[in-house]
C-alpha cells in the first residue's frame, strides 16, 4: 500500500495511466481486435515525439521563456539534408545521419547565438530563425524527391517480436537522457539553472556555456528526428515536422516537467507520447472526422493540462 | 546661479542622452516602416499612390487588428499561440453563419469572445502556462472551422463587402482604418485609468493585487478584448478575401507575435504600445510582400526576409537600449 502510494505521487505515473485508459477504451470498442498492433504502431511513432520531447524538455527546464519554437523548420531542413545526402544509397546512411545531426546542431547553435547577442527572449528568437530555416528548407528542398536508401527504411520500420526496433534504441537514449539530467554535471546544471539562474551562476555554473549546449542539443535531436522521420514516412517534406510544435511542448508538460523550469521529467516524456499518439489512433478508430478529431485532441491537451494544473507560468 | 549649472550639467546631459535614447527606441517602429516606405518608393516610384498604397496596404487590416489581439494578451505577460486559427474560424463562421442567419452568425461570435473570456479565468485561476492552453485551443478553432467550412468557399455578407471596399476621397482606406485602430486603443489602454491597471497587471500584479484590483477581472478582461479584436479580424479578412478557407489565419499567430514586438512592446512587463503595434503590423504587411516582390525576392525566400527584418529591427533596439542605461 506504502509501495502504491509512492507510485502514485510521482507526477509521471499519470501519462502512463492516461495512455492505458485510451488504449482500453479503443480496443473495448473494437472488441478486443487489434490491441497489440496498436502498441506497435503507437510505439513506433511516439518515438518521433519522444526524441524532439526530449531536447525541448532539457530547453523548458532552464527557466521561465526557454522554448525551442524552431523544432518543426528544424526538422523538415534536416529531413531534407539527409535525404539529399543519402541520395538513396545504403552506403551513405550514417553519413546522412551525422549530415542531419551537424544540420540540427548548427540549428541550435544559431538560436543561442541570436539569444545571447541579441539579448532577446528565446521564443521570438526560435521563432525569427525558425522564419529562416523555413525559406532555406523550402529553396535547397525543391522539389525533392528522394526515396530514402531501402535499408535506412527498413530499419525505421524494424520490428523484433512486434516491437519497433528504432522504440528499444529510444528507450535505451531516455535512459541515458535520464542519467544525464540527474547524475550528470550538465543535467544538474539544467536544474541548477532553471531554479534560479542568479544563483546557479554565483555557485560557479557556467550558465552561457550550459544553455548554448542545451540549445545545441535540442537542435541536434531535432535533426536527428527528422532524417529518422524522412526514413519512416519515404521521403523528406517541408511540412514534415509541423506537428512537432505542439507535441514536443505537450508531451514535456503532460509528462510533469514543471514549465516554471528547474524540474525535469523523463519518463514522463514518454508517457505522454505514448498518450497523444494512442488519442489519435483511438479517435480515428471511432470514425470521427478530421475536424472533430482536433477538436477533441485541442480540448483533451486543455483538460489534462488543467487537471494537472500549473505552478508558474512559462513566461 | 552659474555654479548650480555647472554642478549639474554632466549628470543633465547624460540624463538628456539616455532621454534621446528612450526617444530614439519610441520613435523605432515608426522608423523601420518609413525605412521600408522608403525602399519601396526607390524600387517602385509609382507604388507610392492612392491605388498603390490600397492594394500594398490591403492586408494590413486584418494583420493590424490581429496583432491588436495578441498585444492584449502579451500585456499581462501571457501568449497566444491560437489567434492565427481563431482569426480562421472566425473567417470561416463570417462567410457562412454570418451571411445566411446573422442572429444566430452574431451569436456564435459573441460566444467565442466569451470563450476566450473564459480561458482567460481558467489560465488565472489554475495558474497555467498560457503558451500551453492556447496551443491546445488552437486545434480546437481549427477544428471548429473545418467543421464550419469542411470545403474553401462560403461568402461575406453584403455590407461587409462594401464596407471593405469603401474608397475615401484622398487618404486610401487601410491607413484611415489604421489610425482609427490605433487611436482608438491608444485611448482606451494609455490615457484611461482602467487601461493602466491592465498594463499593471502584467507590470507589477503582487502590487496591484494589494492596492485591491482583482487580477482575475484584469486576466479575462484582457482575453476578452484578444478575443473581440480577433473577431474583427477575421471578420476584416472575409470582408477583403471575399470567400473563406479554414486554414486563412493559420500564419497570423505569428505574424501578430512578431508585430506587437516590432513596435517596441516587451513580452514581459506590461510594456506594449497599440500605436506601435499598429505600426509593427503596417511594416510586416508592407515588408511581407510587396517590398520582397519589387526587389525580386524569389517568393521561396520571402518568410526568411520577414525573420531578417524581425531580427534586425531587434539588433536595433539592443543596440539603443544599451545606451539607455
Amino acid at each position: 500500500m506504502a509501495s502504491l502510494r509512492i507510485w502514485l505521487a510521482k507526477p509521471w505515473i499519470w501519462s502512463f495511466i492516461g495512455a492505458a485508459l485510451v488504449w482500453l477504451a479503443t480496443i473495448a470498442f473494437t472488441g478486443g481486435y487489434g490491441g497489440g498492433g496498436m502498441i506497435t504502431a503507437a510505439l513506433s511513432l511516439a518515438v518521433f515525439t519522444v526524441i524532439v520531447g526530449v531536447g525541448q524538455m532539457f530547453v523548458i527546464t532552464l527557466g521561465p521563456g526557454n522554448v525551442d519554437l524552431s523544432l518543426p523548420a528544424n526538422i523538415g531542413l534536416a529531413s531534407a539534408v539527409a535525404m539529399k545526402v543519402m541520395d538513396g544509397n545504403d552506403a551513405m546512411i550514417a553519413v546522412g545521419l551525422l549530415a542531419a545531426l551537424a544540420c540540427g546542431m548548427a540549428i541550435g547553435a544559431a538560436n543561442y547565438l541570436l539569444i545571447w547577442a541579441l539579448r532577446i527572449p528565446p521564443i521570438i528568437a526560435t521563432l525569427s530563425a525558425s522564419f529562416i530555416i523555413q525559406s532555406i528548407d523550402i529553396s535547397y528542398g525543391r522539389g525533392l524527391q528522394i526515396k530514402p536508401p531501402p535499408g535506412f527504411a527498413d530499419f525505421t520500420n524494424w520490428q523484433i517480436l512486434g516491437i519497433p526496433v528504432l522504440a528499444i534504441l529510444t528507450v535505451l537514449f531516455t535512459i541515458g537522457a535520464a542519467i544525464a539530467l540527474q547524475r550528470m554535471i550538465y543535467g544538474r546544471s539544467v536544474l541548477a539553472i532553471g531554479q534560479n539562474i542568479r544563483a546557479a551562476w554565483l555557485a560557479g555554473v557556467n550558465v552561457g556555456r550550459i544553455r548554448f549546449l542545451t540549445y545545441t542539443l535540442s537542435g541536434a535531436l531535432g535533426g536527428l528526428d527528422g532524417a529518422l522521420l524522412a526514413g519512416y514516412f519515404r521521403g523528406a517534406n517541408v511540412d514534415i515536422g509541423n506537428e512537432y510544435l505542439l507535441a514536443s511542448i505537450a508531451v514535456v508538460v503532460i509528462g510533469g516537467t514543471s514549465v516554471a523550469g528547474g524540474k525535469a521529467n523523463v519518463p514522463g516524456v514518454w508517457g505522454a507520447a505514448l498518450f497523444l499518439v494512442l488519442l489519435l489512433t483511438m479517435l480515428n478508430t471511432f470514425g470521427v472526422s478530421a475536424g472533430v478529431r482536433l477538436v477533441l485532441t485541442g480540448l483533451i491537451i486543455v483538460g489534462v493540462i488543467t487537471a494537472a494544473g500549473g505552478e508558474k507560468a512559462l513566461r | 546661479m552659474t555654479i548650480v549649472s555647472l554642478g549639474t550639467s554632466p549628470k543633465n546631459s547624460s540624463a538628456r542622452g539616455a532621454a534621446r535614447a528612450r526617444m530614439l527606441r519610441g520613435l523605432l517602429p515608426a522608423l523601420s516602416l518609413v525605412l521600408v516606405l522608403i525602399a519601396i518608393a526607390w524600387l517602385n516610384p509609382r507604388a507610392i499612390s492612392y491605388f498603390g498604397f490600397s492594394l500594398m496596404l490591403n492586408l494590413a487590416i486584418p494583420i493590424a487588428l490581429a496583432t491588436i489581439a495578441q498585444m492584449f494578451v502579451i500585456a499581462g505577460n501571457e501568449l497566444d499561440l491560437s489567434i492565427g486559427t481563431f482569426v480562421g474560424f472566425v473567417g470561416c463562421v463570417t462567410a457562412t453563419w454570418l451571411k445566411d442567419a446573422p442572429l444566430i452568425g452574431v451569436l456564435i461570435l459573441l460566444g467565442s469572445i466569451g470563450v476566450y473570456a473564459l480561458l482567460g479565468a481558467l489560465i488565472h485561476l489554475r495558474n497555467l502556462p498560457s503558451i500551453v492552453v492556447t496551443l491546445g485551443m488552437s486545434f480546437v478553432w481549427q477544428g471548429l472551422a473545418i467543421l464550419v467550412l469542411p470545403k474553401p468557399g462560403g461568402k461575406a455578407p453584403d455590407w461587409l463587402l462594401s464596407l471593405m471596399a469603401f474608397k475615401p476621397p484622398f487618404i486610401p482606406f487601410p491607413i484611415i482604418a489604421a489610425l482609427l485602430i490605433a487611436a482608438v486603443v491608444h485611448f482606451g489602454l494609455m490615457r484611461t485609468s482602467y487601461g493602466v491597471i491592465l498594463r499593471g497587471s502584467g507590470g507589477n500584479a503582487a502590487a496591484l493585487e494589494r492596492a485591491g484590483w482583482s487580477l482575475l477581472r484584469t486576466r479575462i478582461v484582457l482575453f476578452a478584448l484578444a478575443g473581440l479584436f480577433g473577431v474583427l479580424s477575421g471578420m476584416a479578412l472575409i470582408g477583403i478575401t471575399t470567400s473563406a478557407d479554414a486554414n486563412i489565419g493559420n500564419g497570423y499567430t505569428l505574424l501578430a507575435i512578431a508585430g506587437v514586438i516590432l513596435g517596441g512592446g516587451e513580452f514581459v512587463g506590461g510594456r506594449v504600445s497599440p500605436i506601435g503595434a499598429v505600426l509593427g503590423a503596417l511594416t510586416l504587411a508592407l515588408a511581407a510582400s510587396p517590398l520582397l516582390t519589387f526587389m525580386h525576392i524569389p517568393p521561396d525566400w520571402q518568410v526568411a526576409a520577414n525573420g531578417a527584418i524581425l531580427i534586425i529591427v531587434l539588433a536595433a533596439r539592443v543596440l539603443i537600449s544599451r545606451r539607455e542605461r
